[in-house]
């Protein structure tokens, strides 16, 4: 059997890889799925857990976890559309006039 | 009963207060009236019942009204014989005054009117309570009443700059006075603890009397007196009476001779015992009484306004009443009080019928031969003036002799202590009097019309501004008319009691038996002995004077040098008044040049009474302009601008500069926000993983 320690640092790496994904990439798309690498990589973390600790408990709560991921990919994709309709760029330093 | 005497003038305030725009003037002016009348009636039943009573006095308590802890006080009024004087002064004056102002108000609108009356009755109803409330709190409402409604009735003609700053002055004035009234109230409480006037007087009476040291009670009464001398016009917060003069004349009447003004000298009477026990504060009462007689004597003597000459003369007696209060003798003061509202209301009412005629004309130098046209007016002045001025067996002469009487010889109050100096100031007074009354009387009535003034020819009037102004020309007198009958009757019904209203106190040395004093003498005893004295008095005979009665035939003796004394200052008055009226005849009707040149001659002393001694202007450099100035540069620009303005301002910069600085951060990147969230997030689990 896989010991814990893989799975944890391999959901480290994908939630490293994610947030980079999130600050370097410069376009909404992108970094939408740099969202859901990162979501996937907790995911992992709850399921190996529960798996170690021997409940349901990590895996019920990845249900959750994808159930707002799915919301998140519906709203965010309707949001970014609009955006681009809006300024023919999906640059997320074009959207910057919500500020002062 | 008692309660029935404010409240139907109240009643009055409230009908025409509230609906008197929408009457008719008949009947506004009809409910003012009848309401005041009415009270007129029920005072008069109360003060026979009280007579009834063996007691002397009637106590009503209408409701408890401050019941907090050991202060107790209920609202209750009280009638004994020195407050059943005064109810039926100010009632029966006071009627008087409103049937006159029927007449003399007609030009107003509608509205005016009513609001007119009402304040007039508000005023009497203040004033009763003023009178009739049994302790310090009861007379404090009718005291700060009165002081309310001189505010409106002096600004009656709110829309005259002239008239609504005379109307503040009375208030401010007042204010300064009443504050030492509840200064007073407060210290006689905290030693007495009792506001009851009679629970007060028995207080003081159970101590010495505070004869070397200054105490508590001298204090306290001193500073009761700086209310009455803001209430009664004494020197020195007398200054807001000449003024008042730009209310409606019956107004000045109504305030110089029923209401108001006698407020103080009655409060002193009313607490007579607890001031027969600081008799450093009766002297001081004595001294500003006899020096305010006296310079507002001399100030009255050159003033050219009619309204203003009666206005000074109302100070002078006003002294005079203090000055009889401070040497002991109580019943003497509130005798004069009595007369004087009397020949005062007349005088007042007597000149508003003048001005009337003459379309409000008050200057004495464009009056002059109104004797034929105003007959009814004349006559009645005439008797005004007769009787202020101290003509023997007018009401004036007996009232006044026996305050001059009591200040030679003291009175068993101070222990029979005389002010030769006081009286010879008193003397003074009363040629004054004399002198500036004919001189008024002259002036107006007598000699040829003046009709544009001193400084223009009689014929050449008709274009003249003043006549314009007036809307009357003329100098030969069309136009005039005496005075309607509403205005004629109270002339008329005042002039009587001018002439008669002294013979309830002829003294013992003209025969009579000064029955007023021995009706009033129990209101100045402590309650629980009042009874016990005037029986011995009355028994022994001498009715007033108590402690004379007591020592048998030596007493006696002194009594009859007594009576000498008095028959001869009697006469001493008498002549007084007697050359006072031949100056004033002298100088203004035979010699009318001799007192210009006189005036020219003493220019200086002559300009400094007709600028009233400059107190006005001494008044305004050394109180007025200095609160003016702190207020402006400290209170104003310095703590209201700087500080407080400055605080609030502050605290507005602060939020403001900070949040200029902090608002950066929300810079609408919504990856700068990913990054803080981040670092936030590793920062939190950096904190937890490390401790």
């Amino acid at each position: 059997m896989v010991p814990l320690n893989y799975y944890l640092v391999l959901s480290g790496i994908l939630f490293a890889i994610g947030t980079t994904g999130v600050f370097l990439r410069r376009n909404l798309i992108t970094v939408m799925l740099s969202i859901e690498i990162m979501l996937n990589a907790v995911n992992l973390t709850f399921v190996a857990v529960g798996r170690y600790i021997g409940t349901v408990d990590g895996q019920i709560i990845t249900f959750f976890v994808m159930t707002v991921a799915a919301a998140e990919a519906a709203v965010g994709l309707a949001i970014v559309i609009a955006l681009f309709r809006h300024r023919e760029t999906l640059s997320p330093d074009a959207f910057t006039s919500l500020k002062w | 009963m008692l309660l029935l005497i404010p409240l139907l003038p109240l009643l009055g305030f409230v009908i025409n207060a509230l609906f008197g725009r929408r009457l008719p003037r008949r009947i506004s002016g009809g409910i003012a009236c009848a309401s005041i009348i009415g009270a007129f009636g029920v005072a008069v039943s109360s003060v026979l019942t009280m007579l009834g009573d063996p007691s002397h006095r009637i106590e009503q308590t209408v409701f408890m009204w401050l019941p907090s802890g050991e202060l107790q006080v209920p609202f209750a009024l009280y009638l004994d014989p020195l407050s059943a004087l005064m109810i039926l002064v100010v009632t029966g004056i006071g009627s008087l005054i409103h049937i006159y102002s029927v007449g003399y108000m007609q030009e107003e609108t509608d509205g005016e009117y009513a609001r007119y009356f009402s304040y007039l009755n508000l005023f009497a109803a203040f004033m009763l309570v003023l009178v009739l409330g049994a302790s310090f709190p009861v007379m404090f409402v009718g005291w700060e009443g009165v002081g309310l409604c001189s505010y409106l009735l002096i600004g009656f003609w709110f829309t005259k700059q002239s008239a609504a700053d005379a109307g503040k002055k009375a208030f401010v004035v007042n204010r300064v006075g009443d504050f030492g009234f509840i200064l007073g109230m407060l210290l006689i409480f905290t030693n007495f603890g009792t506001l009851d006037f009679q629970n007060v007087a028995a207080a003081a009476a159970a101590r010495a009397p505070e004869t070397a040291a200054i105490g508590v009670m001298t204090i306290g009464t001193l500073l009761l007196v700086v209310g009455a001398a803001g209430k009664s016009a004494q020197l020195p917060l007398y200054v807001w009476l000449p003024d008042a003069m730009e209310g409606p004349t019956p107004v000045s009447a109504l305030i110089h001779a029923a209401t108001m003004v006698t407020a103080g000298v009655y409060m002193i009477g009313r607490n007579a015992v607890l001031f027969a026990h600081a008799p450093i504060t009766l002297e001081v009462v004595a001294v500003v009484g006899a020096l305010t007689a006296l310079m507002a004597g001399t100030i009255g003597l050159v003033q050219n306004d009619i309204k203003r000459v009666l206005a000074y003369s109302t100070v002078s007696q006003l002294g005079y009443m203090f000055l009889a209060m401070g040497v002991g003798a109580f019943g003497a003061g509130i005798f004069h009080l009595y007369t004087h509202a009397f020949f005062k209301a007349l005088l007042f009412l007597g000149s508003g019928a003048v001005i009337h005629a003459l379309h409000g004309e008050q200057d004495l130098r464009n009056m002059g031969g109104l004797k034929k046209h105003l007959p009814i007016t004349y006559w009645t002045f005439l008797i005004g003036a007769l009787a202020i001025a101290g003509v023997p067996l007018l009401s004036g002469f007996f009232s006044k002799d026996e305050i001059l009487f009591r200040t030679f010889v003291g009175s068993e109050v101070n222990g029979n202590h005389g002010y030769p100096v006081l009286w010879a100031i008193g003397v003074l007074t009363s040629l004054l009097t004399a002198i500036y009354m004919f001189r008024l009387v002259i002036m107006a009535f007598h000699g040829e019309r003046r009709a544009h003034g001193p400084d223009h020819a009689e014929a050449a009037g008709h274009g003249a501004p003043a006549a314009a102004s007036h809307g009357h020309g003329g100098g030969h007198g069309h136009g005039l008319h005496d005075a309607p009958s509403s205005m004629a009757i109270p002339l008329i019904v005042l002039a009587i009691g001018s002439i008669f209203a002294g013979y309830v106190g002829v003294p013992h040395a003209l025969g009579g038996s000064n029955r007023l004093e021995t009706f009033l003498h129990p209101s100045f005893e402590p309650p629980a002995h009042a009874r016990v004295l005037t029986t011995t008095a009355e028994s022994a005979g001498v009715g007033v004077r108590p402690a004379a009665g007591q020592h048998g035939e030596a007493a006696a003796e002194a009594h009859g040098d007594l009576e000498s004394t008095e028959l001869t200052l009697m006469g001493v008055s008498s002549a007084v008044a007697g050359i006072g009226i031949l100056i004033a005849v002298y100088f203004w009707s035979w010699n009318p040049q001799t007192a210009a040149a006189m005036a020219a001659r003493f220019g200086p002393i002559y300009r400094l009474l007709y600028n009233k001694y400059y107190v006005d202007e001494i008044y305004d450099a050394a109180i007025v302009q200095p609160i003016k100035l702190i207020s402006t540069s400290v209170l104003w620009k310095g703590f209201d601008a700087g500080l407080v303005d400055g605080i609030v301002n502050g605290v507005g910069q602060v939020v403001n500069t900070t949040s200029g600085v902090v608002r950066r951060l929300q810079t609408g990147s919504v990856r700068t926000y990913a990054a803080s969230l981040m670092l936030g997030a590793v920062l939190i689990l950096g904190w937890y993983l490390w401790s």
